[in-house]
């Protein structure tokens, strides 16, 4: 076999290991959004989420040496971001997009502010599985070097779907986000389960972002983040909310993200930029094709993003 | 979980519950007055009275949501703190919400599972699903355990209601206005079954009620509140209805008689042909529908609810498009718009008032002008004349009898009989009316405030004005109506004068068959 002349077979092999490779990001985010919207609160400010989390991964393995603390450190600064919306979007009268609109600006400022140290210095990165070893081809060695935190995500997912399909606390989220009156009636705190599905996905969301600093690119700038934490949004809702259905569209992303490098990487310069738009394209149609006046989406909870009394 | 299984096979006596001088005020507001009330182990209570009686507070109190400011609820002779629901399905107490309780999103299985305070953390659903079959196997009404509660009609929703109560093994079962969502036939054969667990000893049941006749058939003893006050108590067997309605009322007050003018002089002013609307899920709900309303007739639609009605009546009202057909008011084609509203002067009695025909936070006097503050005198060279709309809505308060602090109030406080009363004062007040469109306007109402609307309805009829009335209660209709027609999954499937109707035919038409 040729190991050296893939020809135009280099295109759909970029595109998979971009796809590998890329994927993460929007995989984390969204199973975090998955979560928060499941108990019926929108959170927007993944966006700023993820770029914190992005920012402290990447200081925390440059200062201590460890990439896996800088993966929990990027969780839990999530979590923190996480706590300021879950509390402020469910004061009265508060409007969540609004708030997440807030918390964009507030968690991306902040990043660039705490990250400014960082962008010149190269910190550990996080370790690489390889899946390629039965190869003979170097190229086909190379695409299948695989993130642990995307093999962790792909576990998550049907973790998730699980969790709401057969816990307590699963079908609590769920019942908080589809019928408040219901929940309210069993008794059931609103506040702490919305407080809890929106700090929990954010830690989702933060690890994400150690996902951009720590693996691929694998450094930390300003715009690491390229609008990925709002795409994952707009990703929940092609994916109807459930937790695998999101795997296979952050997999879908990620794999139109890639479709730019991968024809450049063959040497197909023309339209770079116009490749390089295709997630964002992606977003709009999806936007477009799932949303009509006339009906509803299936498996939207029923509570999502209305106001609190 | 083994107790819970024994416990469902064994089905302990209930418990009794007493409740003695409960007094319970908010503010300077006395809600409850010295109450007391005995439920025997073993009998169907009713809780009669009017709106704002103080039926909800009471139960509300007995099942701690509300802490009461004196007097005691006691379970077997013994007083008792109860501070939240949880505490009284500790002592058996169960309670069946006017609104339903379940989450739509989740089936029958998961919605019971969910409502048992000690359910597992982690749910093994195959024992579960065992463990749920067994129930439904003893209960007194099956309900298919995988069907999401969305896809259930409001009588099984109901039935879902009382079922998690038996689920969660309440022995005392207090149901707020039960039968209020549901066909006769349905109220029969729930409140029936009821019955037949409460005659054998298994449960004992407060219910709240409007229905004199579900009371007379179904229940022992009644207990009749006015105004925050006990009005009085009795054994079913020794009253009558008339008994009953001077205790619920105060003073002997009988339902304003039907009287029927013949409107001469009769045209067409509403006309569907061939009308077809869709489900927010995209399927179709209006299948082909044609009928003509002419001026001074009732034309009445009939119906098991989710049978299309309220998509007809949101395309009527301009909230859904449709999707193929024609509607004509007085022989132009009509769509719905403010302008035409006004032109044509159509006006609309929805069902769901608060959330179909009045902006919840906007005051009652900014809702009773929706129509016309953009008109002089409310609205002069373009600016509002607040003081006309204060003026106009303070007379209407009046008129209409809205009981409200004042018409600044945000109309989604006031209680669900005034707001259907705020809304009437809107839609009826107009002098030249031409069509009027009602949907369950009585939905939830008591007996005096359902009376009120009815002889409005009438009145109307008498001028001229031509009414579609759609209406899931079927006295309401054969009390009302001139002609009726029955919807059965989305397709007018039957028409009669109603003096002729056949009520068996109706009935049979309604189920579908």
């Amino acid at each position: 076999m040729a190991s050296e002349a893939l020809g135009w077979w280099g295109i759909p092999l970029a595109i998979i290991a971009g796809t590998l490779r890329g994927s993460a990001p929007f995989l984390f985010v969204s199973l975090g959004e998955c979560l928060t919207e499941k108990s019926g609160k929108i959170n927007l400010g993944l966006e700023g989420t993820l770029l914190m989390g992005a920012m402290s991964a990447y200081a925390v393995s440059y200062l201590t040496g460890s990439p896996w603390l800088g993966v929990i450190v990027a969780g839990v600064a999530g979590m923190f971001l996480g706590c300021i919306h879950g509390w402020l979007s469910q004061q009265p009268r508060v409007n969540d997009v609004a708030v997440g609109i807030a918390m964009i600006i507030f968690g991306s400022g902040l990043a660039f502010f705490l990250g400014k140290p960082f962008i010149q210095p190269s910190a550990p990165q996080l370790p690489v599985i390889s899946l390629g070893a039965w190869s003979q081809m170097p190229q086909v060695q190379s695409a299948l070097q695989i993130s642990p935190l995307f093999l962790a995500g792909v576990a998550i997912a049907p973790l998730m779907q699980w969790f709401f399909r057969s816990s307590r606390w699963g079908l609590l989220v769920r019942a908080v986000g589809d019928s408040p009156d219901a929940a309210r009636a069993m008794g059931i705190s609103i506040f702490k389960v919305r407080m809890a599905s929106i700090v929990a996905g954010s830690f989702l969301a933060g690890i994400g972002g150690a996902s951009l600093s720590l693996f691929y690119p694998g450094s930390w700038s300003e715009r690491i983040s390229s609008g990925q934490g709002l795409m994952a949004v707009a990703l929940v809702i092609f994916a109807r909310w459930n937790p695998v259905q999101c795997l296979y569209a952050s997999l879908l992303f990620g794999g139109a993200q890639a479709i730019g490098p991968a024809l450049q990487s063959v040497g197909i310069d023309s339209y770079y930029y116009l490749f390089n738009a295709s997630p964002y394209i992606l977003t709009l149609i999806i936007m477009i094709v799932t949303c009509s006046p006339k009906r509803t989406l299936t498996g939207a909870p029923g509570a999502l993003g209305q106001a609190q009394e | 979980m083994e107790t819970t299984a024994v416990a469902v096979q064994t089905k302990p006596a209930p418990p009794e519950l007493e409740v003695v001088n409960l007094t319970k005020r908010f503010g300077t507001f006395t809600a409850l007055d010295q109450v007391s009330l005995k439920v025997t182990p073993g009998s169907f209570h009713a809780l009669l009275g009017e709106n704002g009686a103080g039926k909800s507070t009471l139960v509300k109190c007995i099942m701690g949501f509300y802490k009461p400011t004196s007097g005691d609820v006691l379970v077997d002779k013994h007083s008792r703190t109860i501070d939240s629901p949880k505490d009284a399905h500790h002592f058996g107490l169960g309670m069946v919400y006017q609104h339903f309780t379940s989450v739509p999103a989740m089936t029958v299985a998961e919605n019971l599972v969910l409502s048992r305070y000690d359910s597992p953390q982690w749910i093994n659903w195959k024992a579960e699903y065992d463990r749920l079959d067994a129930f439904m196997a003893t209960s007194p009404f099956q309900i298919d355990l995988r069907t999401p509660i969305a896809q259930l009609a409001a009588g099984q929703k109901q039935k879902l209601e009382i079922l998690k109560q038996l689920y969660l093994n309440s022995r005392v079962l207090i149901l707020d206005e039960p039968t209020s969502v549901l066909t006769p036939d349905e109220a029969d054969e729930v409140l029936g079954l009821l019955r037949e667990e409460v005659t054998a000893g298994h449960l004992s049941v407060l219910m709240i009620s409007h229905k004199f006749r579900e009371v007379m058939a179904f229940t022992d003893e009644v207990t009749v509140l006015r105004k925050g006050q006990l009005a009085g108590h009795g054994y079913v067997r020794d009253l009558t209805v008339d008994a009953m309605a001077h205790m619920m009322l105060g003073e002997k007050k009988e339902a304003t008689p039907v009287e029927k003018v013949t409107v001469t002089d009769m045209r067409p002013v509403l006309e569907l042909r061939n009308l077809c609307a869709d489900r927010d899920n995209g399927l179709p709900a209006v299948r082909s529908a044609s009928l003509v309303v002419s001026t001074g007739e009732i034309v009445g639609i009939a119906g098991v609810s989710g049978n299309g009605q309220r998509e007809l009546v949101e395309v009527l009202a301009g909230q859904r498009p449709r999707h193929s057909g024609e509607i004509l008011v007085n022989g132009e084609p009509y769509q719905s718009t403010r302008r035409e509203m006004a032109r044509h002067q159509v006006y609309t009695l929805p069902e769901e008032p608060l959330r179909n025909a009045c902006v919840p936070h906007m005051s009652v006097a900014e809702n009773m002008a929706l129509r016309t503050f953009d008109k002089p005198p409310q609205a002069k060279r373009g600016l509002l004349s607040l003081l006309n709309i204060r003026r106009m809505a303070e007379e209407l308060v009046k008129v209409f009898s809205v009981k409200t602090p004042s018409v600044d109030t945000p109309v989604g406080n006031l209680s669900g009989g005034n707001v259907q009363r705020t809304v009437l004062a809107r839609e009826l007040s107009s002098t030249d009316i031409n069509l009027l469109i009602a949907a369950n306007p009585c939905f939830g109402l008591d007996f005096s405030a359902v009376d009120y609307i009815h002889s409005q309805i009438l009145a109307a009829r008498n001028r001229g004005v031509a009414v579609l009335l759609v209406s899931e209660d079927l006295d309401e209709l054969l009390k009302l109506s001139d002609r009726i027609f029955v919807i059965s999954d989305g397709e007018l499937v039957y028409e009669s004068p109603t003096a002729s109707a056949d009520i068996k035919t109706l009935g049979q038409k309604m189920a579908g068959h």
